[in-house]
């Protein structure tokens, strides 16, 4: 069971960084984000079946990071969308050189 | 049987995560997410993890997935069909390292279950001891008010912080 997790943790996790690298939609982008963090959280817990419970306490916290990410990272999108009426990243490009 | 159920859930959970960077539409993409997050909630009810798969549908799929759903229709890029997939060196870049990313990963995985260093720890009777005598909220409680009390604590701050910064980030300028 743990082995079979792992490959789908790591799976989801691959699924999740290639949506990041690939898509221009920052909402979809930051979904795949949550994706990649939800791969993680998959790998803590099965890992919590063998090695002890901390595991799931590290689960617990990661979704508290995520939520607070989420909130954050979402009054962002709004803001730069009523800058540019866009949320595709390529026209954020202030920080690019 | 518990193999049966984890491979249907697994075949849902990555068909899903497929379909989020497939689907063109963004309010499409988030339904798939959410199945993603369902079938995760089952494989952790097969994991004994059941306080988890609890949160993991409320927290994240009723309150974060919504949370998106709000800023989507908010934008109102519900019906936003144009392609937005990089193509060219980008896509090829992209599939590079993920396909890297994917072999270093799987070269560590090899013979995961029979690493010795799982005889110091409890294993998978000792986790079903310990939920059995604490009950499964229980086991989990015991040490997040104990020993992890002050990353508890912590964590609620960060909540708060980051629900104020939500606010003056999203707040129309007077």
């Amino acid at each position: 069971m743990l082995a079979e997790a792992l490959v789908l943790s790591a799976l989801l996790f691959m699924i999740g960084a290639f949506g990041v690298l690939i898509r221009r939609n920052a909402i979809i982008v930051f979904l795949c984000i949550e994706l990649q963090l939800n791969a993680v959280n998959l790998s803590f817990v099965a890992f919590s079946r063998y090695l002890g419970i901390e595991g799931q306490l590290f689960v617990f916290f990661v979704m508290t990071v995520a939520a607070a990410e989420a909130a954050v990272g979402l009054a962002i999108i709004i803001s730069i969308f009523r800058h540019y009426e866009t949320v595709n990243v390529e026209n954020f490009n202030l920080l690019k050189w | 049987m518990v193999e049966i159920f984890f491979f249907i859930l697994a075949t849902i959970a990555v068909g899903g995560a497929l379909g989020v960077v497939i689907q063109k539409n963004p309010v499409g993409s988030l339904l798939f997410m959410v199945g993603t997050l369902a079938a995760l909630a089952g494989i952790f009810v097969l994991l004994e993890a059941h306080f988890l798969a609890a949160i993991q549908v409320l927290v994240y799929a009723g309150a974060i997935m919504v949370l998106f759903l709000f800023v989507i229709m908010l934008l109102n890029l519900g019906h936003d069909y144009k392609a937005d997939v990089r193509r060219g060196l980008g896509a090829f870049l992209a599939f590079g390292v993920t396909g890297a990313l994917a072999g270093l990963l799987a070269s560590q995985l090899r013979g995961a279950e029979e690493n010795p260093i799982y005889q110091y720890f409890p294993g998978p009777e000792g986790m079903d001891l310990l939920l059995e005598e604490q009950g499964v909220v229980g086991a989990i409680a015991r040490p997040l008010f104990t020993e992890y009390v002050i990353a508890f604590e912590l964590v609620g701050v960060l909540l708060l912080v980051a629900l104020v910064g939500a606010v003056a980030l999203a707040k129309k300028r007077a």
